[in-house]
Parts: structure tokens; C-alpha cells; sequence
């Protein structure tokens, strides 16, 4: 059995149907994220949104990225917010009011923002577009351990700092008991 | 429809600006912490549409998104350490009742 170039009742590819199922959970659970009341809540919103992005990079042909999305995204930096979340909690947080008195004017900067950037984007003429290609892992690797190893390296560096001084803020200080 | 670079800039502006709402409206520092990852995803989002539809780039963005995933991870860890130490010092997560300095 083979599977057919179109979707068959409605007639448009599978790419087109696949990238508007993972943009639209991706936009969803991000305006979850923003607007949820129970913040645990919104962590679990945000590991989907994470989820649905590493599906368009598999779509876009960067599987490698896709790899690196779910094992740093979700794996990594979700755990720790949701640690973070677990290690601030409080009793009444959820009850209170979950915006600030700014919202109603950052509501609108934001449509604003959205509707300036997608005008702009469909008005430019990007150029030398051509169609979709695939990167493959190989030439990322070669790329990234030869033209930019100085970067990596520096990035090596930036961690590693990050995690001392990451654990040297959230260390208790001797004597302190509460 | 996934053949141009459009779609995927504006579902990246998109994403962009939810993230920069929560920022700004959002009372709990973590809440802040997450729309910036939000932000941060939007970013790398268009890089790797450039990378994929620009044929100077093919390969370099994907180069380019790894070093920001890294970085990100960076961010991550130094901001959420900071508000577990402030948290410990003032009982709250809400940022707005972070005011001993313009008392």
C-alpha cells in the first residue's frame, strides 16, 4: 500500500497539512503559556509548544536541530523550570491575579508587534530563495568542528561558567536554616 | 505552502510576540523566564527558515541555531538560580513585589 502525494479528500500536501497541525499547537499552547492561570500548567503548555517546534525543524530538514530541540528543550531546560516552578510555589500564588496592571497596553504592543513583523515579512523581497533543501548531519558536523570550532568552544566555556555560577546563586548559605 | 519563507517568519513573528506579551504582563518571575524561552525558540525558528530557504546559509544556520540553543540553556540556568535566590530572601515568585529598592 503507498501512501498518496495529496490528502485525499481535501487535496493539499501532506507537508502543508503536517506544518499547519504543529504551527497551530505550537501558537495554542504558547498563548497558553502566556495566559494560563496554574503555572505548572503553563510549564507543561510550554513543553508541548517546545515539541511542536522541534516537529517544524524536522519539517524545515534540520532533523539534527529537531534532536537537539527535545534533548535541551525538553529535556533539560523544561525539567529545570518546572523544578523552579515546584521550588516557588506558594499556597495562595494561583488564587492572585496572574497579570500585572500593564497587560491591556502590552496586549496591544504585541498585536502590533505581530501584525508590523508579518506585513513586513510579506512585503520584503528576500532575494535568492530557493527551495527547501536539506541540511545533513555531516556537513553540520564538519561545519561546526571546522569553520566555527572558536564559537564552540566558547559556548563550552559559557556553560560551564553558567552551571558554577548558576549553582554558586541557588547555593544556601552555611547557617542558614530556613 | 511550506515551500515559502513567509509562512514560516510570520508563524516566528507570531510566536515572538506571545512571547514578549507574557514578558511584559506576566507577574511571576518564572512566567517571565518562560516567555523569554518562547522568545528565544521564535528566533531560532527564523533562523533555520533562512537556512532552509537561502542557499548561502543552508548549512551555517543550523550551525548558528545549535550555539543559541547552548546559549539559551545558559540563560536558563543563571535566571531561574537568581530567582530561586530571591525567592529564598522575599517568600514570593511575583515580581512586582520586588520593590525594596525604590522604597
Amino acid at each position: 500500500m503507498t501512501i498518496p502525494d495529496a490528502v485525499p479528500i481535501i487535496g493539499i500536501g501532506w507537508d502543508d497539512v503536517l506544518f499547519v497541525i504543529l504551527a497551530a499547537t505550537m501558537l495554542g499552547s504558547g498563548l497558553l503559556v502566556v495566559t494560563m492561570r496554574d503555572i505548572i500548567r503553563c510549564g507543561l503548555a510550554m513543553i508541548v509548544s517546545f515539541l511542536s517546534l522541534a516537529g517544524i525543524y524536522v519539517l524545515l530538514g534540520a532533523p539534527l536541530l529537531g534532536a537537539a530541540q527535545v534533548l535541551v528543550y525538553i529535556g533539560a531546560i523544561s525539567v529545570l523550570i518546572l523544578f523552579a516552578i515546584m521550588l516557588t510555589e506558594s499556597k495562595d500564588a494561583p488564587t492572585r491575579l496572574v497579570f500585572q496592571t500593564q497587560a491591556g497596553p502590552a496586549a496591544i504592543a504585541a498585536i502590533v508587534l505581530a501584525i508590523v513583523l508579518a506585513l513586513t515579512v510579506s512585503a520584503t523581497d528576500w532575494g535568492a530563495v530557493s527551495e527547501r533543501v536539506r541540511s545533513s548531519t555531516d556537513t553540520v558536523a564538519r561545519i561546526l568542528f571546522d569553520q566555527y570550532v572558536l564559537p564552540f568552544e566558547i559556548v563550552g566555556v559559557l556553560l560551564l561558567a553558567a552551571v558554577i555560577g548558576g549553582v554558586f546563586l541557588a547555593r544556601r548559605e552555611l547557617g542558614d536554616r530556613s | 505552502m511550506t515551500n515559502s519563507l513567509d509562512a514560516y517568519l510570520v508563524v516566528s513573528g507570531i510566536l515572538f510576540s506571545i512571547g514578549m506579551f507574557g514578558f511584559l504582563a506576566r507577574r511571576n518571575a518564572i512566567s517571565m523566564l518562560m516567555s523569554i524561552e518562547l522568545m528565544l525558540n521564535a528566533v531560532n525558528l527564523a533562523i533555520v527558515a533562512f537556512g532552509a530557504f537561502v542557499p548561502a546559509l543552508h548549512d551555517q544556520a543550523s550551525v548558528i541555531a545549535l550555539i543559541v540553543i547552548a546559549v539559551a540553556a545558559a540563560e536558563a540556568t543563571v535566571g531561574l538560580a537568581i530567582v530561586i535566590a530571591i525567592f529564598r530572601n522575599r517568600r514570593t515568585p511575583l515580581v512586582d513585589e520586588y520593590d525594596t529598592m525604590r522604597q
